[in-house]
């Protein structure tokens, strides 16, 4: 009965065939530094995930950030586990995304016919490190708080448009309420919005050309 | 060797695979339905005895305001709401406590020894030192609360709704 249900399904949407062309597709003898990539994208879900359970509660306001903060660490039943996670998940991404782009560039993978996969990945990257800047102001403490002082700045400091970049970090010449409001937004909906479409493209492309071998002596 | 009672080596696979499966699923499922539902499982006192001084405070025959605040805490937000109550000592022993809050529409009464009733500002309601309505719209008498003396101490009861 089950497997009458299961083949019925199958048949209208050809799970069977995704199955195949994603997971049973042909690779070359490769090693663990393989797996990076892979682990980037299980840090971006266990990111998402946690990330949208920490929304519950958080308040992106000066008045409530900290306070709602101390109340997912201290009040709510395993809130300290949700942000611990995404604490260090965030970290590890970063990490994780880095060493995957060295093994690729090391190992010449970005070269034709693979040079969208490494294009796709750079934005990746900078979406990665885009995410780490923009939800490190969001605890609104001493540390957060001055971090994008410094960071806004240092954009300020770019000849001719610096002031205006600086500007449009912020929301306005101080760091405000306006600055939280704006970092939370694109943390939660730009920057992670633009990864999930990259992460597609760049997938697609790795199962399109394949992966490329552990490259021999005198390649 | 198929025909065998034992255990095959898939079926064993199967077993722990759905066993170590359901540990992992439960390890992850339950802190997410704990956070998400941790806040409805705390429930704030909405009564308690109240210090209001020693009986010595209050002239007998006299209703005197006191004053207090209670606070109570949701999640980050702290809301902190002041209540008044009318002491009044008939006697040397016996001590009666209303609520200052008008039962028409919640305006504050006050305590008018002229006319020895609690006038309320807003409609003109009235009410004897007993808290019974004489005059006015007040649909209902003051407000009374309990009240106990311990060690010479006054306690009135709080209750909120």
């Amino acid at each position: 009965m089950a497997e009458k249900v299961l083949t019925w399904i199958d048949e209208r949407l050809g799970l069977t065939g995704i199955y195949n062309i994603v997971f049973d597709r042909k690779v070359p003898k490769v090693n663990w530094l393989f797996t990076l990539g892979s682990a980037t994208l299980f840090l971006f879900l266990i990111q998402t995930i946690t990330g949208i359970f920490l929304t519950v509660y958080y308040v992106p306001s000066p008045d409530h950030a900290y306070d709602s903060i101390q109340y997912i660490m201290n009040g709510v039943a395993f809130g300290w586990l949700i942000r611990g996670i995404h604490h260090w998940g965030a970290s590890l991404m970063v990490l994780f995304v880095f060493i995957h782009m060295l093994r690729t560039f090391y190992m010449g993978a970005y070269k034709f016919p693979r040079e969208m996969t490494w294009l796709t990945g750079v934005v990746l990257l900078l979406a990665t490190i885009g995410m780490g800047f923009t939800g490190y102001l969001l605890p609104w403490n001493q540390r957060a708080y001055w971090a994008t002082t410094v960071g806004t700045e240092i954009a300020g400091t770019a000849p001719l448009i610096g002031g205006i970049i600086e500007r449009i970090l912020r929301g306005g010449s101080d760091l405000s309420a306006v600055t939280l409001a704006r970092f939370f937004s694109v943390h939660i909906w730009f920057f992670p919005a633009t990864i999930a479409l990259l992460i597609g493209i760049h997938l697609y492309l790795v199962i399109r050309m394949g992966i490329s071998s552990v490259p021999k002596d005198g390649d | 060797m198929n025909d065998s009672e034992n255990v095959q080596r898939r079926d064993f696979v199967k077993i722990v695979l759905a066993f170590l499966g359901t540990i992992m699923g439960a390890v992850i499922a339950i802190p997410a339905i704990g956070y998400l539902l941790s806040p409805a499982t705390k429930v704030q006192s909405k009564e308690a005895w109240i210090p209001a001084g020693p009986m010595e405070n209050y002239p007998i025959g006299t209703p005197t305001l006191f004053s207090y605040t209670r606070s109570t805490i949701n999640g980050w937000e702290k809301t902190t709401n002041s209540y008044g109550a009318y002491i009044v000592r008939t006697t040397e022993a016996d001590v009666k406590a209303f609520s200052n809050m008008c039962t028409h529409l919640s305006c504050r009464v006050n305590w008018k020894n002229e006319l020895a009733e609690y006038i309320c500002p807003c409609h003109d309601g009235h009410f004897d030192v007993e808290g019974k309505v004489t005059a006015g719209p007040p649909p209902a008498p003051l407000y009374p609360y309990e009240t106990k003396v311990e060690e010479g101490v006054l306690y009135i009861h709080h209750m909120e709704g």
